[in-house]
């Protein structure tokens, strides 16, 4: 591994302190905010397609 | 020489009269195997099993999370048969055993983020609803079988890493007394678990989570109406 991921990965985290309760590495905090921003996008976006008329639906709820 | 078979091998389609009857054995049968089919019948028909279509709700990004943890974990098996069979020697030191290490690896990091989206999804939309009670259950079993197949997974990098983790989980098994029965320091059974056991385990919990989404259906939205279709 080179450049600027080396730079990033092959090194000890880095870890962001909020006051002395919380730490978080910004590894973590960066997959969190991923998985925010997919959750996110997920329920804005719209699926393509989605206006197509469906003939079948699941009763047993 | 020749032999000429004098037994009855006849091919016949049996009359109508005898397939009736054999129908009429068939659901009567106390034979464990009827009893089987017959109950996968009445819970999971074929057309349950393999829909060709589904509810016009499903027409949502946030349904497609669930689907893209199963692709993950089709290449994290998959990656990890490779690795597992070609072993250590090959996949720390060539360019394409590190590449078929990092696609396990970064499986890894998808299937997780993946499942992860999944959870809040179905979290937020009560997805235990209209008896799913056992789907959301078997989801929060794979959940945690699958924290146990990734740390297990970490722990045989052989690397600095895996020492590491290896030592801070020790201290913690012993300390909740279960040090004498699972050790992390042991790559030898770390390696069976993780290869072995807890695959077969997660795949089984899969594969069950998956049949009771067939046979419930997925989860419609909060505020939809069963008469409602679009």
């Amino acid at each position: 591994m080179s450049g600027w991921l080396s730079n990033f990965m092959n090194v000890p985290a880095k870890y962001i302190h909020f006051n002395s309760w919380l730490q978080i590495s910004v590894s973590n905090l960066i997959v969190i905010l991923i998985m925010l921003a997919l959750f996110a996008a997920a329920i804005l976006l719209p699926f393509p397609g989605s206006h197509s008329k469906s003939n079948s639906h699941r009763g047993d709820k | 020489m020749s032999i000429q078979n004098t037994e009855n091998t006849s091919t016949e389609t049996p009359a109508p009269e005898d397939s009736a009857h054999e129908d009429s054995i068939s659901e009567n049968s106390q034979m464990w195997t009827a009893r089987l089919r017959n109950m996968w019948q009445r819970n999971l028909p074929i057309d349950k099993l393999l829909p060709d279509t589904q509810p016009a709700y499903v027409s949502s990004w946030i349904y497609v999370f669930g689907v893209l943890t199963i692709a993950a974990f089709v290449d994290i098996l998959i990656s990890g048969l490779i690795l597992a069979f070609a072993g250590p020697a090959w996949y720390h030191t060539s360019s394409l055993g590190l590449f078929v290490n990092s696609l396990h690896f970064w499986g890894v990091q998808l299937f997780f983020v993946f499942m992860v989206v999944h959870l809040w999804g179905k979290f937020w939309m009560a997805a235990w609803r209209g008896r799913r009670t056992a789907t959301w259950i078997t989801g929060m079993v794979a959940f945690l079988a699958s924290i146990g197949t990734a740390f297990t997974g970490y722990l045989i990098q052989t690397n600095f890493d895996a020492q590491w983790i290896a030592f801070e989980a020790k201290d913690g098994f012993n300390a909740v007394g279960i040090g004498a029965f699972f050790t992390p320091t042991n790559i030898g059974q770390i390696m069976l678990i993780h290869v072995a056991l807890l695959p077969l385990v997660l795949g089984a919990i899969t594969v069950m989570h998956v049949l009771l989404v067939r046979k419930h259906g997925v989860v419609p939205p909060m505020d939809a109406l069963p008469e409602i279709e679009a």
